[in-house]
């Protein structure tokens, strides 16, 4: 008993001062704020924003609510952030393998770029990638076609615009080709385990794949037009692409900022898990026969993931939080729609900046529970 | 002797009441923003971070502009040296948070004085330095030379948290055309983007217009476009709460426009203190006594004049010689055709 209530009372007293000093903060900002005559609400949300964004993944302009704008602004955080994650652990994984390369070459490419890269200031790659693409791109008017038919300028990266019919039809074909797969792997692992034999799953998954989309077309009244993008003359010397769907040289150069970046560290996660596992290892696996994709597949890479994924997982949180310096070369992110064009208009600044800092710590805690996940998942499984 | 101690003591009691509501009235005159900023011997201003003509810093620190000199006429009224201003660069973004949360003191940013923010967000606008309205430029080459050349797709850089992009998207809406807003935090990158041909028009105040293309690669390869889209009546800012504040920053500026109404300058101020005209008398600090009202002294307004100038002065030291916009416009004297028109000082 006595003990019990030695153990509580401290923990009562921390509680008690974390109550204070926060009600200490709100108290403070609300006289505050009654002071100088600023209300505080959320109701702020529901009014229309009056200001249109340049990018946009949903449908909005001005006349929507500042809650809409918002969702735009969350939206083109994530897409820059699930962009980047993507690119930045391809490179990362590239580069980690190529720095233990015996290859003196491309070893010591790999350690220069991670050195460079790593060891600038993040803003300054940004506003480099930007100003640097915006001197060295071409004008609509001068630029040449990649790949047939699309076109990289000043004002963006100009792709055709593919216009679908039925488009819900194609994408449950493809919903329908990624459940089979799941079942089939599952069955093709039973199998194994009971009958030692093996299912050639990559060869059916892939099939699956092409064929019921494929269907789709055929059967399911699914219909895809391309246009192409033509050059339209705005003014004597102004040109644009029509129609075609255009990704800003903004988005582009922040994707590339964050992921030359973040790759860095993510190459070096690796190369470190890597050598953790021990030499003997791989001599094991391949004295009992396995073939070296088996090794690596097999026991060196389950083994070096545990050492990889933590660390890894607090890259891509960084590159998430990174991704707000967005405001800088107008990408319109979260910070620079909502915590800026919005917190000016309204003047709500307590509102939207706790709104911002939640928003971030969702995005941040969502990555961290799903990176704890699999990371749990690959751990060692002791029985 | 003891039969008058108590009507002695009530008489003490009502003298000290009556000194305790004279005293506190005196210290309800005096502002507390006032108070402080004597205290710390500065006045501290929220400025832009390097718009020429209107606020910006040169090689050695020094701030030059029309929104620099009015919160230099409040260091000269209430510390007697205009030099004794603390700059605060702000970014658009920036700058109504840093008045409300008490970082500076005044906000002299070529702000667009609007209903919402005078009202809703604890700010409170105290005149006009600057009439103003937003306008496009195009490159010269373009062939444009009005908005109603303008097509659907344009590409526009500005800067965000200001009234330019709320105008921008009621001009283009009400015409039909669709456009790519592209909108930065800092005027400094929305400059660089247009100038290497992101955009097909840069747009904002058609003053900033002006002072921006001074910092192109090639300034005469751009030109303002003659429509202006909007009204934007420029002006300095205090906190909502302290009257008195309000008022010196006021009539601060006012003074400024007065004195060229009058024809006091900063080299003839001190001759105007025997000038036959009372109203300039007043102005000099001559005559009646204004500075008491704020809880100055009463030539306050003579170290404006002297230490900044009238506003003539100041226009033509910072705009019009710089090469910005050498017509005053809408910025001229009443009595010359403008609409710089201020209450009287009396």
């Amino acid at each position: 008993m006595n003990n019990t209530v030695k153990k509580l009372i401290p923990q009562l007293i921390t509680l008690f001062a974390i109550i204070l000093v926060f009600g200490f903060f709100t108290y403070n900002a609300q006289i505050n704020m009654d002071n100088r005559g600023i209300e505080f609400g959320y109701g702020f949300l529901k009014q229309e924003s009056s200001f249109d964004v340049q990018f946009s993944l949903i449908e909005y302009d001005g006349s929507h609510s500042y809650a809409r704008a918002y969702l735009v602004g969350l939206l083109n955080t994530l897409l820059v952030s699930f962009i980047g994650i993507i690119l930045s652990t391809i490179i990362g994984v590239i580069v980690g393998i190529a720095r233990l390369s015996p290859n003196y070459l491309i070893k010591n490419t790999a350690a220069f770029y991670v050195e460079f890269f790593r060891n600038i200031p993040l803003l300054l790659q940004i506003f480099f990638w930007y100003f640097a693409a915006l001197r060295a791109l071409p004008l609509p008017q001068d630029a040449e076609a990649w790949f047939g038919s699309t076109y990289m300028t000043i004002k963006g990266y100009y792709v055709p615009l593919f216009v679908w019919n039925n488009l819900d039809v194609f994408l449950y074909s493809i919903l329908a080709a990624i459940i089979s797969i799941v079942i089939i792997r599952s069955y093709a692992k039973k199998i194994q385990e009971n009958e030692g034999k093996q299912l050639p799953v990559l060869y059916i998954s892939l099939g699956l794949l092409i064929l019921l989309p494929l269907l789709s077309f055929v059967i399911g009244g699914v219909n895809l037009e391309i246009k192409t993008p033509v050059l339209k003359q705005l003014s004597a010397t102004g040109f644009i692409f029509e129609p075609a769907l255009s990704l800003p040289p903004e988005l582009i150069a922040l994707v590339l900022a964050l992921s030359l970046y973040t790759a860095t560290f993510i190459a070096e996660c690796v190369r470190a898990g890597i050598q953790g596992v021990s030499k003997g290892q791989k001599e094991a696996a391949a004295s009992i026969g396995l073939t070296p994709r088996q090794v690596l597949k097999l026991v060196i890479m389950p083994q070096a993931l545990r050492i990889i994924i933590p660390p890894t997982t607090n890259q891509y949180l960084n590159l998430t939080k990174n991704s707000s310096l967005a405001a800088a070369i107008a990408y319109p992110d979260l910070v620079l729609v909502f915590a800026g064009t919005a917190l000016m208009q309204t003047g709500r600044a307590i509102e939207i900046v706790s709104i911002t800092m939640l928003t971030y710590l969702s995005i941040s805690l969502s990555i961290s529970v799903l990176m704890n996940w699999y990371n749990k998942k690959i751990a060692i499984k002791e029985k | 002797m003891f039969k008058y101690l108590k009507q002695l003591t009530s008489l003490v009691a009502v003298v000290a009441v009556m000194f305790a509501f004279t005293t506190e009235t005196m210290a309800a005159k005096k502002s507390k923003t006032l108070k402080n900023t004597q205290k710390k011997g500065f006045v501290r201003c929220g400025v832009s971070q390097g718009l020429p003509g209107f606020s910006n810093a040169d090689a050695s620190g020094n701030w030059t502009g029309v929104d620099v000199d009015v919160c230099r006429a409040v260091a000269a009224a209430v510390l007697g040296d205009a030099n004794k201003v603390k700059f605060t660069p702000l970014s658009a973004k920036e700058r109504f948070t840093a008045l409300t949360s008490g970082e500076i003191d005044i906000l002299s940013r070529n702000t667009t004085w609007t209903l919402s923010r005078d009202a809703d967000i604890g700010l409170t606008f105290v005149g006009v330095n600057f009439y103003d309205g937003q306008g496009f430029m195009v490159r010269k080459s373009s062939g444009i030379t009005s908005v109603n050349q303008f097509k659907n797709g344009i590409s526009a850089c500005t800067n965000i948290g200001t009234t330019t992009e709320l105008n921008m998207r009621d001009f283009f809406n009400s015409r039909g055309i669709s456009y790519e807003p592209v909108a930065f935090e800092k005027a400094d990158e929305v400059v660089a983007a247009y100038d290497n041909g992101r955009c097909d028009t840069y747009t904002t105040d058609k003053s900033g217009l002006a002072a921006q293309r001074t910092k192109m690669k090639n300034p005469d390869e751009h030109i303002v476009l003659p429509e202006t889209i909007s009204k934007e009546p420029l002006g300095p800012v205090v906190r909502q709460g302290d009257s008195v504040w309000e008022d010196i920053v006021r009539w601060s500026l006012n003074t400024m426009i007065e004195a060229e109404e009058y024809g006091i300058t900063s080299a003839n101020a001190d001759s105007m203190k025997t000038s036959e005209n009372p109203a300039i008398k007043r102005l000099v600090g001559a005559e009646g006594e204004l500075g008491a009202a704020f809880g100055l002294d009463n030539e306050w307004n003579l170290r404006i004049i002297k230490q900044v100038g009238n506003y003539g002065e100041s226009y033509k030291r910072n705009i019009a010689d710089t090469g910005i916009l050498p017509d005053r416009g809408p910025n001229q004297l009443w009595t010359k055709g403008g609409i710089l028109y201020v209450p009287p000082a009396r």
